[in-house]
């Protein structure tokens, strides 16, 4: 009895994202971006004092950033502060691996019209009850406190509609982190096929999406796309939780809101944000609700 | 047994004086290898106070055996499996020489570790192992490896009548990632980025105990405001560690708003860690020679976020502890003996509900922790889930404290001290072992380094080695206490299987 009050006590404190803005989310460094070109220089992109996971890549005076590599160490940013810069804003998840690597050069406007239209096809059956199963495949242990985050009060995915849950064959979607660990894998697999269709594959941190600093190793297979169908990319060493949010939201096509406001397209080429990006309203504590 | 076995006196000694000297008191730190040419070394820690001593011997190609170690020291039979595996040097007279985290096809290569070579390809064998079934009656529940919530992976094989657990199997390989290996052929500067990654919901310990090992070895002292840096951010991590194993009590436990409390309480102390550090688990901080930044915000920030979060933890946690429903499910589950504990060599929160005292921060201070009023805990010798727990609450309540004085220092230090990290010498050589208190418990390091690369690095965190102590952990328990005793270690399997 005593908890009712204790759980009382603090008001509301849960954000109101997708529906507004966070001012939590721009707070936090998600992600790298390329700023200006530089000439080709194997003192960043290869060498042993380098980006640790080979994520940068220049031709032609243009750097390329693979934010599925990417482990946000910020060594290119001390190395070389006029070409890359730490931005701010959780929205990085994409529907297409190659959408992961900034700036774009490459069209894929195509590409990714298809993988929307296909996705939001499987979505739409789903509609707003969707149940995830979430799966280890060779994580660091960061990731499962991110995700398990999800259910805390100030994300509380609940409101959203969406569930964790322990059978397979009630889950929707599912969220796979780690590594790609060889004796994870058929575990893997057969959790995907136990799951009705329609279903969605989310892989969680540049681990699931690449292997990250640890890459192909005896044990390792650098990824997860090479075992289940992934749908959408959630970059993070680990992801945050808004991050994970995001990517959620995306794969069941709810961030309609989200694809109107330039806020959330992080992705996008970072200098049509001047300076750090602007964070948003701020709260007293917990992103721009704060307490009631 | 009717083979007998011959081994060279150096084996032999070898073996005689690690026995000696558990025997005499000492603590089993861990048994590692490396390769070596034509032969793999082996190397013992022992821990004693405020002395770690090691011994090592050669066990060469042509004889690749060595008498079992576990036969007295039960600690020693995870890593001689784990020894197994990797190298495929056995421990003769191990009564059970499964594999621990690399269960290979026989006749495939192994990974060696140290040797800097590719072995060729690693053929790995899923088929389920044997089940230890005693009994008319008895049957097996596979737990995991793909558990129900939002856990790592890992496979315990519960073998019961009905309720009562029986007998415990555990099989940590699935989530094996080869790690190790990955450290080989990289400098300093990249592999504490790995180090965070090896266990990482203990970055930082794991981070600091890679980076002393360099800097022993370099003979580098790190500057005063560095070490009170690396105390602030790894009692942070503490606090977030052990509010998870709360977090994980509440939710077996079935109390709703208790865990609605705890997860905001860490949900709070993830934040001001990434406000510390641009990092929620306090990553890219801790490097070799000293930390990479300044914490990123005010003393009065500082303060004012430590007073709130320690005001809400302190209420929930009287609160928590007042509850019968929950205290009940702890009080007695999940017994480790002392005895049990000392044998085992038992670290961390696990050790220290049961009588085993051993703290890294205390008996050999790193960091500033040697500078910092940090007291030792109350000795607890009950040995169940409510002494684990206790011994984690009151070890929060030291970490807020050292929290205030290391930021009080650095206030103090402000401007009279370079914060940057001190360099190292590019093309060190040689090898050293490192050590923190991780929220587990200790966690070592065996760094080896030829010319400013690393050859070989063997991490060890207190997860790999209380997990070895997990099956007797079940003493008299049913089926409903697993999830409170499993809370209760608070291992991070990524940590064990490495």
């Amino acid at each position: 009895m005593p908890w009712i009050p204790r759980g009382l006590s603090e008001g509301v404190l849960t954000s109101r994202y997708p529906r507004r803005a966070d001012g939590y989310g721009p707070a936090f460094r998600a992600s790298i971006s390329v700023i200006a070109p530089a000439e080709a220089s194997t003192h960043i992109e290869g060498s042993a004092e380098g980006c640790p996971t080979g994520a940068i890549t220049i031709l032609d005076d243009q750097p390329q950033i693979d934010r599925g590599k990417c482990i946000l160490c910020g060594r290119c940013t001390e190395l070389r502060p006029d070409v890359f810069r730490f931005d701010p804003g959780f929205e990085t998840a994409g529907l297409l691996r190659e959408a992961l690597v900034v700036p774009q050069i490459a069209e894929n406007d195509e590409a990714l019209r298809l993988a929307r239209a296909e996705l939001g096809r499987r979505a739409r059956a789903l509609r707003k009850s969707v149940h995830i199963r979430h799966i280890d495949v060779g994580s660091d242990g960061s990731e499962e406190w991110e995700v398990a985050a999800l259910t805390n009060p100030v994300y509380d995915v609940h409101r959203l509609g969406i569930f964790f849950t322990a059978s397979p064959r009630h889950a929707d979607l599912l969220l796979a982190t780690g590594v790609g660990a060889a004796g994870m894998l058929d575990a893997l697999k057969q959790t995907y096929q136990a799951m009705p269709e329609p279903k969605i594959v989310i892989a969680a941190g540049v681990d699931a999406i690449s292997g990250g600093l640890l890459g192909r190793g005896y044990a390792s297979q650098g990824g997860l796309a090479t075992t289940v169908p992934v749908d959408v990319f959630v970059p993070g060493s680990p992801p945050s939780p808004f991050g994970l949010l995001y990517g959620i939201l995306l794969a069941l096509g709810q961030l309609s809101t989200a694809d109107r406001n330039p806020r959330y397209r992080s992705w996008e080429p970072s200098d049509k944000y001047p300076g750090v990006a602007d964070p948003g309203p701020r709260s007293e504590e917990f992103g721009d609700e704060g307490r009631t | 047994m009717s083979e007998t076995f011959v081994f060279s006196d150096e084996v032999t000694g070898f073996a005689r004086r690690v026995s000696e000297g558990v025997r005499r008191g000492a603590r089993f730190g861990g048994l590692f290898a490396a390769r070596e040419q034509s032969a793999t070394r082996l190397l013992a820690v022992l821990e004693d106070g405020a002395t770690i001593s090691t011994d090592s011997v050669l066990i060469p190609d042509s004889l690749p055996q060595y008498p079992a170690l576990s036969l007295e020291i039960p600690a020693a039979a995870w890593y001689e499996r784990e020894i197994h595996d990797i190298f495929g040097i056995e421990a003769i007279g191990l009564r059970r020489l499964d594999p621990l985290v690399l269960p290979v096809v026989t006749g495939s290569s192994r990974p060696q570790s140290g040797s800097g070579t590719n072995t060729g390809p690693i053929e790995i064998d899923l088929s389920p192992l044997s089940t230890h079934l005693r009994g008319e009656g008895v049957f097996t529940i596979p737990y995991g490896p793909v558990r129900s919530g939002v856990f790592e992976s890992i496979e315990y094989l519960v073998e019961t009548p009905g309720e009562d657990i029986l007998h415990l199997r555990t099989r940590v390989f699935h989530k094996h990632r080869g790690i190790e290996a990955r450290f080989e052929g990289m400098g300093p500067v990249d592999g504490v980025l790995l180090a965070e990654r090896y266990e990482g919901v203990a970055s930082v310990a794991h981070a600091i105990a890679f980076c002393s090992a360099v800097e022993q070895l370099a003979g580098v002292e790190i500057p005063a405001s560095a070490g009170l840096s690396r105390v602030l951010h790894a009692e942070l991590e503490r606090i977030a560690n052990h509010l998870e194993s709360v977090i994980r009590h509440t939710e077996a436990a079935g109390q709703a708003v208790a865990y609605a409390r705890f997860t905001l309480h860490k949900e709070r102390v993830q934040r001001l860690r990434a406000a510390l550090s641009g990092s929620r688990f306090g990553r890219g901080v801790v490097v070799p020679g000293g930390v990479s930044m300044p914490p990123g915000l005010s003393t009065s920030e500082m303060f004012s976020s430590i007073d709130e979060i320690e005001a809400g933890v302190r209420a929930d946690l009287r609160l928590l502890m007042a509850t019968p429903s929950f205290g009940d499910r702890l009080r007695g589950t999940g017994i480790v003996s002392p005895e049990v504990a000392r044998r085992f060599g038992a670290l961390g929160p696990v050790g220290r509900g049961s009588g085993q005292m051993a703290d890294a921060r205390i008996d050999r201070p790193y960091a500033a922790y040697g500078t910092l009023g940090l007291r030792a805990i109350e000795h607890r010798l009950q040995g169940d889930a409510l002494a684990r727990q206790r011994a984690r609450m009151e070890e929060m309540e030291v970490s807020f404290h050292i929290i205030r004085q290391a930021i009080d220092r650095m206030e103090q230090l402000h401007g009279r001290e370079l914060l940057s990290a001190v360099p190292i010498d590019p093309n060190l050589s040689g090898h050293s072992i490192g050590w923190a208190e991780a929220p587990q418990g200790e966690v070592l390091y065996v760094v080896q380094l030829n010319e400013g690369r690393l050859t070989r690095v063997k991490p060890r965190s207190a997860s790999f080695h209380n997990l070895a102590m997990f099956q007797a952990a079940f003493p008299k328990d049913v089926l409903t206490d697993f999830a409170f005793i499993e809370a209760s270690f608070g291992v991070s399997i990524a940590g064990v299987a490495g």
